[in-house]
């Protein structure tokens, strides 16, 4: 075990650019408009704030085990990831030449905490582009899968667009959800919610309890080579339904019986006793293989 | 933010085809992009720094690296967000070194 932990590169702590570099073919990663071409947000410098040359974004085409495929990789460390209006066109040009390519696939490095507040309207904007570029892909039959990991998390707008990804990709580490920790408690009071109380922020947004809670469809290691063979197991073979409204009423209706069983409960413990989980309390503590044991064996 | 520009005289660095960017815009960080310029015997820098008033320490700081460094004929530029001088020293070679290619 010692020398499989000192071989892995952590995507927690990884650069974007690093997670990249881990996760395509070696050699394969070609930036489309790299930092000497692109510019940065003009908002920020209105603001006297410094600017990143690739406004937080980094979007490519690769390759995935030989497959042709595009990426985007959001910086966590430059604003918390949040998406400016030059940070979001990137990412919705990048979603709709994938789809006039016809690409195999999107990989979507989700690493932020939504909106960036600075650019206001222009960052929403960008945003709801994103949703929408995001399911256009979709349609067109281009899978976009969300790899969630970083130390933003996927919060706010981001959080929606992780959820209209075709399938999300989680580590323990990584964390999902619209309003964040913080949010929650400035709006509604420490009691309600303690967002200094970490273990209880995971236990109610982190990777183990979206993998029980279904809304991931793999848990994997904080571990860019997990990342990378979970991507490609996932893209074996892909299929899925085309958007439509029967399915977004059948998710609505699912979603309204999950709130109906679980809007009561305060603590992730709570939900995954209800879930069917014999010894909730022992979750946090397990590592990742017996965390796939246990959700395999869960009554559905 | 404060923007400021320095040149310095710098033995001629190889010519790389591709631009290199280091580093990230964060708290502490800095990003430096290190393209090649048109002086070769000149190494030209444009920063802009969240933190106002230390022009005098990024001349030394800067100063320090064009004289110890093959640095000629690069154009940097810098977005930085409150690196120590140390950091900045540090992520200075990098980015040269990895222009050159050399730093993975």
């Amino acid at each position: 075990m010692i020398a499989s932990l000192a071989s892995r590169h952590s995507w927690f702590e990884a650069t974007a650019r690093a997670r990249l570099a881990g996760l395509l073919d070696p050699g394969s990663f070609s930036e489309i408009l790299p930092p000497a071409e692109s510019t940065p947000s003009p908002h920020l410098a209105r603001l006297d704030l410094p600017g990143a040359f690739d406004d937080g974004v980094v979007v490519c085409h690769g390759q995935l085990e030989k497959r042709p495929i595009f990426a985007i990789a959001q910086e966590g460390q430059f604003m918390g990831g949040a998406v400016g209006e030059i940070h979001g066109a990137k990412i919705v040009g990048l979603l709709r030449r994938a789809v006039q390519e016809k690409a195999a696939a999107v990989l979507f490095l989700i690493d932020s905490g939504g909106v960036r507040l600075h650019e206001a309207n222009a960052g929403l904007i960008a945003i709801s582009e994103i949703m929408r570029a995001v399911l256009d892909a979709r349609a067109a039959g281009v899978p976009v899968i969300a790899l969630v990991g970083g130390s933003c998390g996927a919060f706010g707008g981001m959080g929606i667009v992780a959820k209209l990804c075709s399938a999300i990709i989680i580590s323990e580490e990584g964390r999902l959800a619209l309003s964040g920790p913080e949010v929650i408690e400035t709006v509604a009071g420490v009691e309600e919610f303690d967002s200094k109380d970490r273990a209880l922020v995971w236990r109610v947004t982190g990777g183990k309890h979206r993998y029980l809670m279904g809304d991931c469809a793999m848990l994997v290691e904080d571990d860019i080579a997990a990342f990378r063979s979970g991507a490609t197991e996932l893209l074996t073979g892909w299929t899925e339904p085309a958007p439509s409204v029967a399915n977004l009423r059948a998710s609505q209706q699912a979603l309204e019986y999950r709130l109906a069983d679980y809007a009561a409960y305060r603590d992730g413990l709570q939900v995954w006793a209800a879930l069917g989980v014999a010894e909730p309390d022992t979750v946090p503590l397990l590592d990742r293989d017996s965390m796939v044991a246990l959700k395999e064996g869960l009554p559905t | 933010m404060e923007t400021l520009e320095f040149r310095f005289n710098s033995k001629p660095a190889p010519r790389a085809a591709d631009p290199a960017l280091c580093g990230v815009v964060g708290s502490g960080n800095l990003e430096i992009l290190v393209k090649p310029g048109m002086q070769p015997d000149a190494c030209q820098l444009s920063i802009k720094t969240s933190a106002r008033g230390f022009a005098e320490t990024w001349q030394a700081v800067l100063g320090s690296f064009a004289a110890s460094h093959a640095a000629g004929g690069t154009v940097i530029a810098i977005n930085d967000m409150g690196a120590t001088p140390a950091v900045v020293t540090l992520r200075l070679a990098q980015a040269l070194a990895e222009y050159q290619g050399g730093a993975r």
